[in-house]
C-alpha cells in the first residue's frame, strides 16, 4: 500500500474533474520552481478586476505581502545564514556565521556555505556555531535541522541551553538514578524512558567535560 | 521493496516523537542552575481543560493543571 502512494507522491500528479482524459494529471510544479516573484501579484485576479473596475486601483493580495524565498546564488556565498529558533524564542536570526556543527541522529555534522539541501533530525547533544574565531556553544534537546539550497540553515530546537547554565551535579544525579531505572524496568514503555534519561544525561555530561 | 527503516527504540516501544522530545526537553530543564531553572519551569506550566463529545454534546470537563488550585 505504501509503496503505491511513494509513486503517486513523486510524480506530483493532481487528478483534475473536468477532463478525464487528457488533463486527468496534470504535474505540480516543485516549490524551488515556482517563480518568487510576487510583487506584481495574481495577474489574473487584476485582469478580472480592470474588467469590472477599471477606474480603482486593484488591492493587494496576501501574496504580496510575503517576502519571497531568498534566491540560490549562483556563485558559493561565503556566510552561512543561520535561524536557530526554540519555540518562545529565536536564539539567532538571519546571523551570517562561517560554520554550524548540529548534533545530528546519524553523527555530529558540520554545516557550512553551499552545503547539500538537507533535513536532519537531531538527538540531545552539543550544536557549535563558528564565526571567526568565536564559537558559540548550546546543549539542545531535540529537535530538527533544514539546511536550504541558498545556504541558509534553520535550526529549530525545544530547548537549548549555554553550557554555563547546566549543574553537573544535577547531572550526575540524573545520570545514576536513570541507570537504575534501566536496569530495573519491566515494560516497553518504562525500558524506553529510562533510556531516554540515560541518553540525555550521558549527553549532558560528554558535552560537560568534552 | 518493504519499507524496513530501523525503527527509533523509542517509537518500538509505542511513544511518539513529541513525546519523545517533550521528554527529553524536560529533562535538560531539570538540569539547569537556578535562577534559569525556575524560569524555564514556570515558562513550560499549562493550564487546560479538556472534554470528549458524545452525541454532539461535550461532556464533563477535565481541567489538567500546573498552577495550584486556590
Amino acid at each position: 500500500m505504501f509503496r503505491q502512494v511513494a509513486s503517486r507522491l513523486l510524480t506530483r500528479s493532481t487528478t483534475t474533474t473536468y477532463s478525464a482524459g487528457a488533463a486527468a494529471t496534470i504535474r505540480r510544479p516543485f516549490a524551488t520552481d515556482v517563480s518568487t516573484d510576487t510583487s506584481s501579484g495574481d495577474s489574473a485576479f487584476t485582469e478580472a478586476w480592470k474588467k469590472v473596475a477599471p477606474n480603482i486601483d486593484p488591492p493587494k493580495t496576501p501574496i504580496q505581502f510575503m517576502e519571497p524565498r531568498p534566491p540560490t546564488p549562483s556563485s558559493l556565498p561565503s556566510k552561512l545564514t543561520v535561524n536557530f529558533v526554540l519555540p518562545y524564542a529565536a536564539e539567532l536570526s538571519k546571523a551570517e556565521v562561517d560554520m554550524v556543527i548540529v548534533p545530528a541522529t546519524t553523527g555530529q555534522m558540520g554545516i557550512l556555505p553551499g552545503h547539500v539541501p538537507t533535513i536532519a533530525e537531531l538527538k540531545p547533544g552539543l550544536l557549535s556555531v563558528h564565526e571567526g574565531n568565536d564559537v558559540k556553544k548550546y546543549f539542545i534537546s531535540s529537535g530538527f535541522a533544514f539546511v536550504h539550497s541558498n545556504s541558509y540553515a534553520d535550526i529549530l530546537a525545544v530547548e537549548a541551553i549555554p553550557l554555563d547554565r547546566i549543574d553537573p551535579a544535577q547531572v550526575q544525579k540524573g545520570l545514576s538514578e536513570f541507570t537504575q531505572k534501566l536496569n530495573s524496568a519491566s515494560t516497553d514503555l518504562d525500558k524506553a524512558e529510562a533510556q531516554i534519561g540515560v541518553d540525555v544525561h550521558s549527553a549532558l555530561n560528554a558535552a560537560l567535560t568534552g | 521493496m518493504a519499507s524496513t527503516a530501523a525503527v527509533p527504540f523509542w517509537r518500538s516501544a509505542g511513544m511518539t516523537y513529541i513525546s519523545y522530545s517533550n521528554i527529553c526537553a524536560s529533562l535538560v530543564r531539570n538540569c539547569l542552575k537556578e535562577p534559569y531553572k525556575s524560569e524555564a519551569i514556570s515558562r513550560e506550566k499549562v493550564h487546560f481543560s479538556v472534554s470528549k463529545w458524545a452525541d454532539g454534546k461535550p461532556q464533563k470537563p477535565t481541567i489538567r493543571s500546573d498552577t495550584p488550585e486556590d
